[in-house]
This record gives structure tokens, C-alpha cells and sequence, in this order.
């Protein structure tokens, strides 16, 4: 398998529902062979994006590519496709095995070769023995395990699954993660993943895009997409972020919070406002009178590895994450060494992240996520 | 007194309460049940066991040989306006669930208005629609085609039979095939199945309890029609249900007649004995 050729190419895909735009020309080319997530929050067209590529949905706009055969208009059952929906679509008039060995029925695949083919599918997702139980009567897990088999077994040189494990419980959902990467590194073939839980994108993927009302934001690696975020959504979606308003008065250098700091970035034009991006696991606690910042605890939690401390610094709250025990009220320096210190341009999600000074709660903030964008 | 013990107390009393409310609210049902129900129907084997002087006899049952052909000719009848209707009510429920909400709305007040409409003016209403000189030969007269005799025909009373049954059957349709999950058709397209094969392997299997009450609903009063075949039939056709409305209108013949429709009764339970254990046994997977 060529893992540098494109398998699907999607070129200024637009999609409309009763004229809302909820893809907007998104493009985005995916190799053979990869591991790509699309992440986001709901409701951003994570799922129509899917749809399109499995053929469930038209582009009012742009085209399709498969390969290098334009797929536009190709019905959904004359793609190579399979698809492992967000609440399975088991058929529940069929048993495991019926179930499983629907595709190859359809294909008039030799019944010997189905008996075969199924016991593998169900050996390779640890269903053995339970060919005969009804799918109403199995556990989301099973449930789960059933969808990526029944999808696997027609080897589709594409696998389309979108958030297949929103609906299990935490230790499940690790478990199964695991797995979907073993099955996919074992097959080989290309996974099309959607989540809007960006540490399982992080640690699944080899390619995460990362969408926001319609736009792809963001296309890299999970190490790129954390350390280089290329605006304020991406910084605060994926991890926690400080993002603070600065100007870059040389290369080399940014002011924010009434400092210039030493940093890597170069190339913006003198005195340009940007967005400054410091995750909070970056920043060093130090004695206030070696602080290139000086400010005062407003909150503590202790979360086992580390602290998570809230510092007021002239009015704008960073979340900061350190070993050392910082008492509240207590007045602390900040240490920010310069490759901690990521410079983005201004954009449209500029001045709508990254200060912490509403933060109560780390759950919070990813369900907020979406209502925070359409108020503005 | 502890407190548990006291909520288990107060517990089991409105447990007894409720039990007490719901036996009296089912009482009316149960006096309705065994009045109209199982009284007339041990009435009607009494009437079949006696004779006109009330004495025990097996006469009556010996004489329905004679009926045999009718009873024929009814269930013949019936499967056919059965068949008929299925197959004119399914695509007609399966695209009134495509439709819109109202839409849906409005299609099925228009199936079920004959429904509301008596039984003896509706029959009136067909025949003069197909009648020898009624509105349709008159329309074909006037365009210049020859009259078409259609009352007094055994397709008449078919006709009757699945315009009266119609909505029996796609009701208990519309009920299943409205609740199969799109999902469903997505993933089978999606497994490889064009149009056809999706009807096969997932909405037909899926809508057959629907399939199996709408044939016992129409199946079970086709099988008794009367009136709908004397009426539109004339004397082409004789069903069993006009044979025992006859029999039981003299007084002379009433014991007959009363073991003649305990005899369809039987066969007709039976029937739907078959058909149940059908749609159990394999799970709603056949034809
Ligand atoms: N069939 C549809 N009709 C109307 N609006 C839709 C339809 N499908 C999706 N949408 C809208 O499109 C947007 C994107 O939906 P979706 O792709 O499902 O998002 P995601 O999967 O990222 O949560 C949402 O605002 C949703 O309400
Ligand atoms: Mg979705």
C-alpha cells in the first residue's frame, strides 16, 4: 500500500440545510493508509462531512475524489466505503453472525467463504461464541464490537466511523480505542474518525483536522496541532491554553502582559498585534522578585500529579500547572522560557479564549465551547 | 415504630389501594366482557346443539355439508381481497411515511373517513357507481365506449371487500414501517444493497408484524362478509356470511345458522392460530 497516495480528495466541498451553510468549500486530502480524526464541537459538520464521503449526502458544491475517480453522484451501496454509525444500526431482526455477514450475502460471497469470513470478523473483535445472540440482548461494548466487524469484513479500503465511542463508559472507551488502532494498523486500511474529544483524537490519530463552524481550522499532526495551534480555537480546544493579546516590536520578541519576552517566532511586522499561546504546564513558578511577571494565587486545586493554580496577573487570569504548593492569596513571580511562548495571528476567534477568569470547573470548558462561539 | 418500617407500612397499603383501584376500574370491562362477549357466544353454541324445540341434537352439524362450497368460496374470497388489499395498501403506507408530517396527516384522515361512514350507505354509494347504468358506464357511454357489466360480478365483491378493508390494513403498515429507523436503510446501502435489496433484507422482514395483523385484520371479517357480496355480487356469488344471515332471519333454520357460524368461528381461530405462531417462531422473517 503506497502510504503517500491520495485515497480521498474532497475539493471546496459547500453543503447548505435550509440555508445554512454548514460546510463551507472545505477541502482536505487524506493518504491511503491513515489515521485521520476530525475533530470538533457538535454541531461544526463533523458527521456531514462523513456522509459525504460515504455518499448519504450531495455537495451542493465542489467535488468528491476517490482515488482519482470523481465519486459525485456514485450511490452510497457502489462506494468502497463502510461506515460505523454514531448509534451502530445494527439490524435488529438479524443475529450477530446475520448481521455481520450482511455485506458478503449481498455480494453473493459462497456461503463456506461467509462461515469463514464471519469467524475471523468476530475472532479479530473477541465476539467468538456469541454468533447466535440477538443484538438486542448484547452490551454497548458488544454492540460496538459488532458494528466495526460487520463493517470490516467487506475490506473496505476506506473506514468511516463517526464518534463510535461517545456511548461508552470511560474504561470502555480507552479499551476500545486501543483496539480500533490495532485493527487499523492490522488491516491497514484508512480510518475516518469523529470526535469532539480531543485527547482521543491526540492520542489515535496520525492526522487530526480540526473543524469549527464549517471550516477545517487546522490539519497536522497531533504533536503539530498542540504545539502549533494557528488561532485561539485551536490553542484552547485542544489542551488548556493562556491566550493573551501581545504585539511583536521586533523578531524575536513579544510583549504581552506589560513584559517583552524572548521568543522563536520572527517575520510579523513591526508592532503587529498577535495572539500569544502559553499552555499552562510551561510556566514556571519562581520567587516574585525573579518573576519577568509578579501575581497572586486566586485558586488552587490539587489534581494528584500536579496543581492547578489560578494567577491574577494585572487583571487577566492564567491557569498555571505546577509540582510545587503555591498557597492562595500568596504573591508568586512567572517564568516563561522562550520556545514555551507560541505567536499566532489575529483571526476571527482572537479575544474569545484563554482567560481563565471564569473558570470554575475543567469539564466545563469543553461543553462550553460552542455556546461561547455563537454569542459572540 | 421506625421510620422504614413505617414507609413500608404506608408502602404496602397504597400497594393494596392501587390493586383495589385498578379492579374496580376494570370491573365495567369485565361485567361489558362476559355480557357481550362470552354469554352471546355460549348462546350461539347452545343454538347450535339444540333444535327448534330445544332439545339436544348433532343434526345441525351433520347438515353443513351442504355448505361446504360456500365456505369454500368464502375463504377463496377472501385470500383474494386479502392479497389484494396487501398489496395495494403496502406501497401506499410506505410512501405515506416518506412524506411530510402533515402530509402523513392529511393521507391518513382520507384513509380512514370510510371508515367512519356507515357500512350499508358506502355499499349503496359503489353501486351506483357500477351499476348497469350507473356513473361510470354512463361516463363510458358518453364518450362513446360500450357499457362493461361490473355489478353482480365476483370482482365486484372483491372490489367492495378491499375498498371496505382498505384501511385495516394499512393502519396496523404505517404503524410499523413509520418506526424503522433511517438508520437502517443508510447502513444496509452502505453494507452494499441497492433498492431491491434493502426492501428484501431489511424493510420487509422489519414491517412483517405489521403484514401479519393487517392480514388478520382484514382476513377475519373478509371471511364473514355479507351484505358487500349480496349487494355487489348478486347472485354470482353466495358467501357463507349471507348463508347464515339467512338461516338465522327464519326461525325455523336459526339452529342451523348458529352452528354454522360457530363452525367459521373455529376455522377462523385456527387461521389465526397458524399465522401467529408464524410471525413468532421466525421472528417476522418469512415469505
Ligand atoms: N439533515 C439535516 N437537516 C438540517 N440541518 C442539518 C441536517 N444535518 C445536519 N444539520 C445541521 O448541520 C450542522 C452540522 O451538523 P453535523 O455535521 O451533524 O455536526 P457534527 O457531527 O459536527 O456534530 C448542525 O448545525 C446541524 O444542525
Ligand atoms: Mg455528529
Amino acid at each position: 500500500m503506497n502510504q503517500n497516495q491520495k485515497l480521498i480528495e474532497l475539493h471546496d466541498v459547500s453543503v447548505s440545510f435550509d440555508d445554512q451553510k454548514v460546510l463551507d468549500a472545505l477541502s482536505l486530502s487524506i493518504r491511503d493508509g491513515e489515521f485521520v480524526t476530525l475533530l470538533g464541537p457538535s454541531g461544526c459538520g463533523k458527521t456531514t462531512t462523513l456522509r459525504i464521503i460515504a455518499g448519504f449526502i450531495e455537495p451542493d458544491e465542489g467535488d468528491v475524489f476517490f482515488g482519482s475517480e470523481r465519486i459525485n453522484g456514485v450511490p452510497p451501496h457502489k462506494r468502497q466505503v463502510n461506515t460505523i454509525f454514531q448509534r451502530y444500526a445494527l439490524f435488529p431482526h438479524y443475529n450477530v453472525f446475520d448481521n455481520v455477514a450482511y455485506g458478503l450475502r449481498v455480494k453473493n460471497v459462497p456461503k463456506a467463504e461467509i462461515h469463514e469470513r464471519v469467524h475471523e470478523m468476530l475472532r479479530l473483535v473477541n465476539l467468538e461464541g456469541l454468533e447466535h445472540r440477538k443484538i438486542t440482548k448484547l452490551s454497548g461494548g458488544q454492540q460496538q464490537r459488532v458494528a466495526v466487524a460487520r463493517a470490516v469484513i467487506n475490506r473496505p479500503k476506506v473506514l468511516l466511523l463517526d464518534e463510535p465511542l461517545a456511548a461508552l463508559d470511560l474504561k470502555l472507551r480507552k479499551d476500545m480505542q486501543r483496539e480500533l488502532k490495532n485493527i487499523q494498523k492490522q488491516l491497514g486500511i484508512t480510518f475516518i474518525f469523529v470526535t469532539h474529544d480531543q485527547e482521543e483524537a491526540l492520542s489515535m490519530s496520525d492526522t487530526v483536522v480540526v473543524m469549527d463552524g464549517g471550516r477545517i481550522q487546522q490539519v497536522g499532526t497531533p504533536t503539530d496541532i498542540y504545539n502549533e495551534p494557528v488561532n485561539a480555537f485551536v490553542a484552547d480546544f485542544i489542551g488548556e491554553s493562556n491566550i493573551l493579546d501581545g504585539v511583536m516590536p521586533a523578531d524575536y520578541k513579544a510583549t504581552f502582559a506589560g513584559h517583552t519576552f524572548d521568543c522563536l517566532d520572527a517575520g510579523f511586522t513591526l508592532g503587529e498585534a498577535v495572539d500569544v499561546v502559553i499552555r499552562p504546564e510551561d510556566v514556571d513558578i519562581v520567587a516574585p522578585e525573579q518573576g519577568m511577571l509578579t501575581g497572586v494565587v486566586t485558586s488552587v486545586t490539587f489534581l494528584g500529579v500536579h496543581y492547578e493554580i489560578i494567577v491574577d496577573i494585572r487583571g487577566f487570569k492564567w491557569m498555571i500547572q505546577t509540582t510545587d504548593y503555591c498557597g492562595e492569596g500568596e504573591t508568586v513571580g512567572l517564568s516563561i522560557e522562550p520556545d514555551a511562548i507560541h505567536i499566532m495571528k489575529k483571526s476571527e476567534y482572537s479575544g474569545r479564549y484563554g482567560d481563565y477568569s471564569t473558570f470554575s470547573d475543567e469539564m466545563e470548558e469543553i461543553n462550553q465551547i460552542p455556546e461561547e462561539a455563537e454569542d459572540d | 415504630m421506625t421510620d422504614a418500617k413505617m414507609r413500608g407500612v404506608r408502602e404496602r397499603k397504597s400497594r393494596t389501594r392501587k390493586k383495589g383501584v385498578s379492579l374496580l376500574l376494570n370491573f365495567p370491562y369485565l361485567i361489558w366482557l362476559s355480557l357481550f362477549v362470552i354469554v352471546p357466544m355460549f348462546i350461539v353454541a347452545a343454538y347450535a346443539f339444540t333444535d327448534a324445540s330445544g332439545a339436544f341434537t348433532l343434526d345441525n352439524f351433520r347438515k353443513l355439508s351442504v355448505y361446504r362450497e360456500n365456505i369454500f368460496d368464502s375463504f377463496v374470497y377472501a385470500l383474494i381481497a386479502t392479497a389484494v388489499t396487501l398489496i395495494l395498501a403496502y406501497p401506499f403506507a410506505y410512501f405515506m411515511t416518506k412524506r411530510s408530517a402533515a402530509a402523513q396527516r392529511v393521507m391518513m384522515m382520507l384513509v380512514m373517513l370510510p371508515m367512519w361512514m356507515n357500512l350499508l350507505i358506502l355499499t349503496y354509494s359503489i353501486m351506483n357507481i357500477i351499476e348497469t347504468n350507473g356513473i361510470v358506464n354512463n361516463l363510458l357511454v358518453a364518450m362513446g365506449m360500450e357499457k362493461v357489466q361490473m355489478i353482480n360480478t365476483p370482482g365486484a365483491v372483491v372490489f367492495g371487500m378491499v375498498y371496505n378493508y382498505f384501511p385495516y390494513m394499512v393502519l396496523p403498515l404505517y404503524s410499523v414501517l413509520s418506526k424503522i429507523d433511517p438508520a437502517l436503510l443508510e447502513a444496509a446501502a452502505d453494507l452494499g444493497s441497492g433498492g431491491p435489496s434493502r426492501f428484501r433484507r431489511v424493510i420487509l422482514p422489519l414491517s412483517m408484524p405489521g403484514i401479519i395483523s393487517g392480514i388478520t385484520m382484514v382476513f377475519v371479517p373478509s371471511v364473514s362478509t355479507f351484505y358487500i357480496s349480496q349487494k355487489l355480487g348478486g347472485t354470482s356469488v353466495n358467501m357463507i356470511g349471507d348463508v347464515i344471515e339467512s338461516l338465522v332471519n327464519r326461525v325455523s333454520t336459526r339452529n342451523l345458522g348458529a352452528m354454522l357460524s360457530l363452525v367459521l368461528m373455529v376455522v377462523i381461530l385456527i387461521c389465526i392460530m397458524i399465522m401467529n405462531r408464524f410471525s413468532d417462531e421466525e421472528g417476522g422473517i418469512m415469505l
